[in-house]
């Protein structure tokens, strides 16, 4: 293995991979926070030059994060087929990128990849990747998921409807709820973030929004983004949830801080199983983002793409119905601008794809950056090319309880038109059947009124 | 047809056409008796009303909608931007125009520096972190909350050593809900004590600050209590959002759990002369128990 290169007659030597996979990024305010980033333009290719010559093998037998010592190495390192990764061990990351780009790599054959890798050798793959590598790579292929309904099928684009209030008033929720459905939007899930976190109020929340889907057979899953252990305890306490959402993160002492490990994981896992009200083999919802572990100062060390590729190598090994980032969210101090936002997205979805997950997106915004509406909506236009899963729903791109911008009704609309798209199979019918939406996932002048609900 | 016809048909097609009003050249400044733009446009005086003053929660732009009582009742009981209609697939030019006024305002208050003027005539003095630009105190958080020694020789210099209560004001991630909200609370906040019985040390401002700056300026000065005013990272809904920080002899690494939060001052929810009133009140509660954060008890 090699650390060393030349550009122009100038030797650049990096002291070990996870300084190679730092500044071979692309330039990330997370990583200039940690000191860890290129310093120069050339410093950084050279380090990419150094990746792609670095093999599948190198960067697995030498995780970023030692296995003793932390547990998001180890499941990454569990959740591999050996057989797969023997089989790639001695591909460089060159060699790797042309293998994932070449038209004789059939869309089974990058599914049947997705456990022959950890999530460092996704981000090193992704690092030498251009935004239209990224995209073209990750539109070969698609991964279809099971709760309550089936989402993921080629040629579908789903949403998660996330109409928060600042006071979990239910009425408030249940509206935004109605105005999603009639654009179309809720065939993911109907995932609603609470103000208090407790299973009392988890309860409080899913009850009524659980009758409504009762009332109008809405074909979706039902989710209370509450902390892990209070969806559980909610669970126990007969709240109708379809599936345990969590935040999870790419090293151990972050897992920390959100209260998460392997174990409750899999507990929770076993009480959606036996206690909530779906009956399909995907029953977790993970969300991640770049720079959560750096803003928390968590990181290792490590750079905040390679951490959110671990992070999905984490999440690969629960088999989730839905992942989705939230890079953005956080602020300036971890992804700065627009550039910044969009280049990140683009390879958190490839990575997340790459490593097996149906990947939706979440690219959004906060008001202490430049980031701006058409920056997010460049973003998201990007990743539905790309073939994500599924987007956030939110009024108008406001949500109002987590004082963020995000994907909105309209755009969710306006994406299948541009693209073709329908929604989930089961969903669209049901759509079409209350004249909605028409047989190509266009919306019908009734649809956009929320009070066709109110009956 | 052979090539003769056809160049033939070609060009009386081509003669017929140019014979067309469309195709016929016309002098300078167009037809004879055709409109031509003037450039004589009068302007109105008058402005176009103010689309922030707007309450969009009474917006209902659903062309024919089922059951349009139950829906209203409801939506006006939230800030979500329900109801805005939609052109195609997409925003009313209402709707998109509103989001973006409202998107500039919090942007305008997070990169906009608090007035100068204001600060002087609050009669306060004006200090700063080691953050040398916005920029960089947004991309570097940890350096809102440090100071170059010989700042903090200035603070010791010009301010009463050792006050019961210190408080300073600090622009965080909003100048605007400090001009909005500061000139109201402090001299509420400063009667609130006097009725206590209890003197405020010198406020000043701090440039580019954080809540942790509370820290090495409780240090400094020796106050029992140190209160930070500091401006809330804006939301759509409103950019004048200001949080008061409060804690019992604040010490650099202290938890995050020893601090007392007083959050949402702004004209919807807690308004800045209520606020003034209130912090005073924790102060003094504070200093009677010698604690704050999870450690005071609350009645």
């Amino acid at each position: 293995m090699k650390l060393a290169t030349s550009l122009n007659g100038v030797t650049y030597r990096f002291t070990g991979i996870p300084d190679v996979l730092a500044k071979a990024n692309e330039p990330k305010a997370g990583d200039r926070l940690q000191g860890i980033a290129a310093h120069t333009a050339s410093e950084r290719v050279a380090a990419k030059v150094v990746l792609s010559e670095l093999t599948v093998g190198d960067i697995t037998e030498n995780p970023t994060v030692p296995f003793e010592q932390d547990e998001v190495t180890r499941v990454n390192w569990e959740g591999l087929n050996q057989a797969g990764y023997q089989a790639k061990k001695n591909m460089t990351i060159g060699e790797l990128r042309e293998w994932v780009l070449d038209h004789k790599t059939t869309p089974d054959e990058l599914k049947r990849s997705g456990r022959s890798f950890i999530g460092e050798v996704a981000a090193a793959v992704a690092k030498i990747m251009t935004a239209m590598d990224l995209v073209y790579a990750a539109s070969k292929f698609h991964y279809t998921t099971h709760c309550r309904t089936e989402i993921g099928q080629p040629g579908t684009l789903s949403y998660r409807c996330q109409p928060n209030s600042t006071t979990d008033d239910p009425d408030a929720i249940l509206l935004g709820v109605m105005e999603g459905l009639s654009f179309g939007c809720g065939d993911a899930c109907i995932g609603i973030n609470p103000v208090n976190d407790d299973a009392a109020n988890t309860k409080r929340i899913a009850d009524p929004l659980f009758e409504f889907m009762c009332k109008w057979e809405v074909p979706t899953q039902l989710v209370v983004l509450s902390h892990v252990t209070t969806q559980m305890e909610a669970l126990r306490r007969g709240a109708p949830l379809s599936m345990v959402f969590q935040s999870i993160a790419g090293t151990q002492p972050a897992n920390d801080d959100f209260g998460v490990n392997k174990a409750l994981l899999e507990e929770a896992y076993e009480l959606a199983r036996t206690q909530g009200t779906c009956q399909g083999a995907n029953l977790l919802y993970f969300e991640t983002g770049q720079g959560s572990e750096v803003s928390i100062g968590r990181d290792c060390g490590v750079d905040e793409m390679t951490l959110e590729a671990r992070t999905y190598g984490f999440g690969r090994y629960f088999r989730p119905f839905m992942v989705n980032n939230v890079t953005g969210f956080i602020g300036p101090e971890t992804i700065y601008d627009g550039k910044e936002m969009i280049r990140g997205n683009l390879e958190d979805h490839f990575m997340g794809k790459f490593l097996g997950l149906p990947m939706g997106m979440a690219p959004c915004w906060t008001n202490h950056t430049s980031i701006t509406m058409d920056d997010q909506q460049m973003a998201t236009m990007l990743l539905a090319m790309a073939g994500s899963n599924y987007f956030m729903g939110v009024p108008l791109a406001d949500d109002v309880m987590l004082a963020y911008q995000d994907t909105s009704y309209h755009d969710d609309a306006t994406l299948r038109e541009l693209l073709g798209r329908t929604p989930a199979p089961e969903f669209h019918q049901w759509m079409m059947s209350l004249g909605l939406m028409d047989e190509r996932g266009i919306l019908t002048e009734r649809a956009g009124d929320g009070s066709v609900f109110l009956k | 047809m052979n090539e003769q016809e056809l160049r033939s048909l070609v060009q009386s097609t081509l003669a017929q056409m140019m014979s067309e009003p469309a195709f016929q050249q016309e002098p300078v400044g167009g037809p004879a008796g055709a409109a031509r733009p003037s450039g004589a446009a009068t302007v109105d005086p008058g402005e176009i009303p103010d689309i922030r003053a707007v309450d969009y929660r009474q917006v209902y732009a659903v062309p024919n909608p089922a059951n349009p009582e139950g829906f209203q009742r409801i939506k006006a009981t939230t800030w979500a931007r329900l109801g805005q209609g939609r052109s195609g697939p997409r925003y009313t030019t209402a709707a998109v125009l509103r989001f973006l006024a409202d998107n500039a305002t919090a942007m305008d208050a997070v990169f906009n520096d608090v007035s100068p003027e204001l600060i002087q005539r609050l009669g306060l003095f004006s200090v700063q972190t080691v953050c040398q630009s916005r920029d960089d105190f947004l991309t570097y958080p940890d350096k809102g909350a440090q100071f170059d020694p010989a700042v903090l020789a200035e603070i010791k210099a010009k301010c009463q050593p050792n006050p019961q209560v210190q408080v300073f004001v600090t622009d965080g991630l909003s100048s605007t809900a400090v001009e909005a909200n500061v000139p109201d609370l402090l001299p509420a906040f400063q009667q609130g004590l006097k009725l206590k019985g209890l003197t405020m040390g010198t406020p000043f401002f701090v440039k580019y600050g954080r809540v942790r700056s509370m820290e090495p300026i409780s240090e400094a000065l020796g106050a029992t209590v140190t209160c930070v005013l500091v401006g809330e990272r804006p939301g759509l809904a409103t950019a004048e959002s200001l949080s008061a920080y409060l804690a019992y002899q604040a010490k650099v690494g202290m938890s995050e759990a020893l601090r007392t939060c007083l959050s949402n001052i702004h004209k919807e929810g807690t308004n800045a002369a209520e606020a003034g009133a209130h912090l005073a009140e924790l102060a003094a509660e504070m200093i009677r128990q010698k604690a704050s954060g999870i450690d005071l008890q609350t009645t």
